[in-house]
């Protein structure tokens, strides 16, 4: 990951010395080795003192750009594969102004999760060093502890197998083994319960919302200038989480207004303070629409129909979509 | 000092429950906040950061305030404290496993709703209200009380408790801690008194040890103020921020509500909720609003706990290093990131 990080910090110097862009989006050291930022660099000198590229630059930079590409002049940004395809996808929605942009696609063999390192056992982590699978780990305590990377990449990573789909130039090293994972198998394992025993599961997980609204500013598709939950003029504006319904019905009713959009780069999921799944109520209608239109991946490309968005004859009736089992 | 044994535990929440509620970090799809006990729940006395903080217990994230029904012209008010009033006398509640950092929030809580015009919703159930707290004994990377004088390993409280592998010790500091060990006095034993102190001196020694033990906050003044306010550094701080309540709604010192009407078929329910310094359509007027960017949003929250509040409570910062915004921010922003950049030299 070093000899990438350098390669990219070259590039990010020589594109803003050369002022061919105003300025570079990419991550920011942390006071750690696992928390890094997004940033933006507008002169070499800081990009010496604080850019950074490493295991733990899950952070999908796409988003920043609908507000940075307004901006004067021409902005690069880093973009890993599944990020490739939230950029792809703003640019379809006329959200990002592609010329505005420059795009070096940067490699990523799966970002790490300090919230998983933690949960194997690991109360406090200092320092993190990363050899082929292996993660070893240093508490505050001085103890060393030995993970395999598999068991604390972070969710969204651990069933990718996105290569770059929009790019400038490319920044690749090393070769992104491919995963034998069925991204639905969480999904067929869902609907496989009961109504009930899925209802529980929901109920369970969803009770522990805050409202606090990551998953939504996160999320690359969530592009409203304003939502209406947070705006007062709007009459359903919404942010007490007194009503456990509601609270369902919220995340619901994101992941259908975000459907055929959701490109599934996993950052609901990433960003949610108390760990709740909800990439898979995502999932849920990705697969619903492979099933009834033919395999789509939303942010593939930038130009183009979409199913959800035009109209075919063959289109599959409302009848046949509800099958009456509440799947 | 008294103990019982860990493998005894559930005896004494089951002992407390029978007269009162019991507000315990409880484990529920795989996070861990504070909830009311029943039998069978999954206690997690060892996790040492909840989610969100032990406000919720005194503090609802959500609330009504009162009721209002529509009969022909008249229109009658209910007032939604009796029945409150009425349901906490019959049942007063036991906040377990309190930490030092989260104590001091709750001083930091009282020093606003409990100042005058007292706010009686609050006060009810922060009166009905026994703290028992547990001392800290593997505290993480990201935590730094003792950067603002408090200390893990002695929490204070109605009563203290200190956890080992074997036992909780049992230390009432207060009449109402009394009165809640004489309930449960046929469960506890005397002794503990050398295992607690080894387990303090361990933990000052990683308490010293810290990544974050020895934050400056010399800076943070009421007279450098207009300094702070006007860092151009904020730009820089905030451009990463989300505008999510994420660090807001897990912080144990963030007291901000809004006040709201939910109309239903029986007429109007006022109710309020916790808001946050984050969102847009806070501070929002007739007039418009006086915030417009996420940067004046970001400056608020980090003014306020470090400058403004002390500036009103004699020096006393409204952030306690529980850290949970550390470990919870979905960009890796802080407050720590904030002190390291304005707080003073030291910092460097």
């Amino acid at each position: 990951m070093k000899d990438v990080e350098m390669k990219m910090l070259e590039r990010a110097k020589a594109l803003l010395e050369s002022g061919e862009v105003a300025r570079v989006v990419a991550w920011k050291k942390g006071d750690f080795y696992f928390d890094p930022s997004p940033a933006v660099f507008e002169s070499v000198e800081e990009l010496e003192k604080d850019f950074v590229y490493n295991w733990f630059c899950g952070a999908n930079l796409s988003k920043y750009l609908i507000q940075i590409a307004k901006k004067e002049g021409k902005t690069a940004v880093f973009l890993k594969p599944c990020d490739s395809y939230s950029f792809n996808q703003l640019v379809k929605e006329h959200r990002i102004k592609r010329e505005n942009i420059y795009v070096i696609a940067v490699e990523c063999l799966a970002k790490l999760d300090v919230e998983k390192i933690k949960a194997q056992g690991v109360s406090s982590v200092v320092d993190v060093d990363i050899v082929d699978k292996k993660v070893t780990v240093t508490d505050l305590y001085g103890e060393k502890t030995v993970l395999n990377k598999p068991d604390v990449v972070l969710t969204k990573c651990s069933t990718c197998n996105k290569t770059h789909q929009i790019m400038d130039e490319e920044i690749v090293l090393h070769e992104k083994p491919a995963r034998d994972v069925d991204r639905f198998a969480e999904v067929v394992k869902l609907e496989n319960m009961t109504e009930d025993e899925r209802f529980a599961y929901w109920r369970d997980q969803l009770s522990k919302c805050i409202r606090c609204n990551a998953c939504r500013n996160v999320c690359p598709a969530c592009s409203c200038v304003k939502c209406v939950f947070d705006n007062p003029a709007s009459g359903i504006a919404a942010k007490a989480n007194d009503d456990k319904f509601e609270e369902q019905l919220f995340h619901v009713i994101r992941a259908f207004h975000v459907a055929g959009r959701c490109t599934d780069c996993g950052e609901c999921s990433r960003v949610c303070p108390q760990n709740i799944p909800l990439h898979l109520l995502n999932r849920k209608f990705i697969k619903d629409i492979d099933g009834f239109y033919g395999e789509y991946q939303a942010g593939e490309t930038s130009e183009g129909k979409t199913p959800l968005t035009s109209y075919t004859e063959g289109d599959i009736e409302a009848k046949d979509v509800f099958n009456g089992e509440g799947k | 000092m008294l103990k019982i044994a860990k493998n005894r535990l559930n005896e004494l929440y089951a002992k407390i429950d029978e007269t009162m509620g019991l507000f315990i970090p409880i484990k529920r799809a795989g996070e861990v906040n504070y909830a009311v006990w029943k039998e069978g729940k999954e206690v997690s006395l060892e996790t040492l950061k909840t989610v969100k903080s032990p406000k919720n217990a005194f503090f609802p994230q959500s609330e009504n305030l009162m009721k209002f029904k529509k009969d022909g012209n008249n229109l009658e008010i209910i007032d939604v404290r009796e029945k409150l009033a009425e349901k906490i006398d019959e049942r007063p509640f036991v906040m377990f496993g309190v930490k030092a950092c989260d104590y001091k929030g709750i001083e930091v809580l009282d020093k606003v709703f409990l100042a005058d015009p007292v706010d009686s919703y609050y006060q009810m159930r922060r009166e009905a209200m026994t703290i028992v707290t547990l001392a800290c004994s593997r505290p993480e990377e990201s935590c730094f009380c003792n950067a603002f004088g408090i200390d893990a390993t002695a929490p204070t409280g109605d009563v203290t408790t200190w956890l080992d592998n074997e036992y909780l010790y049992w230390q009432a500091n207060t009449e109402k801690g009394e009165k809640l060990t004489s309930l449960v006095k046929d469960l506890l034993t005397e002794g503990g008194e050398s295992e607690v102190a080894t387990q303090q001196e361990k933990t000052k020694e990683i308490m010293a040890k810290l990544p974050y033990a020895t934050l400056d906050l010399s800076r943070f003044k009421p007279e450098n103020l207009n300094e702070l306010f006007a860092a151009k550094e904020w730009e820089e701080m905030s451009e990463a921020c989300l505008g999510c309540g994420t660090c807001t709604f897990v912080c144990p010192t963030c007291q901000c509500f809004d006040i709201r009407d939910f109309k239903t078929n029986e007429g109007v329910i006022r109710f309020r909720c916790w808001d946050s310094c984050m969102y847009s359509d806070f501070t929002l007027m007739a007039h418009g609003n006086s915030r417009t960017t996420q940067m004046q949003r970001f400056r608020q929250r980090f003014m306020h706990k470090l400058v403004y509040y002390p500036s009103q409570n004699d020096g006393l910062y409204s952030c306690v290093g529980c850290g949970r915004c550390v470990n919870k921010c979905p960009q890796k922003l802080n407050i720590v990131k904030v002190i390291k950049t304005l707080g003073g030299k030291d910092n460097d």
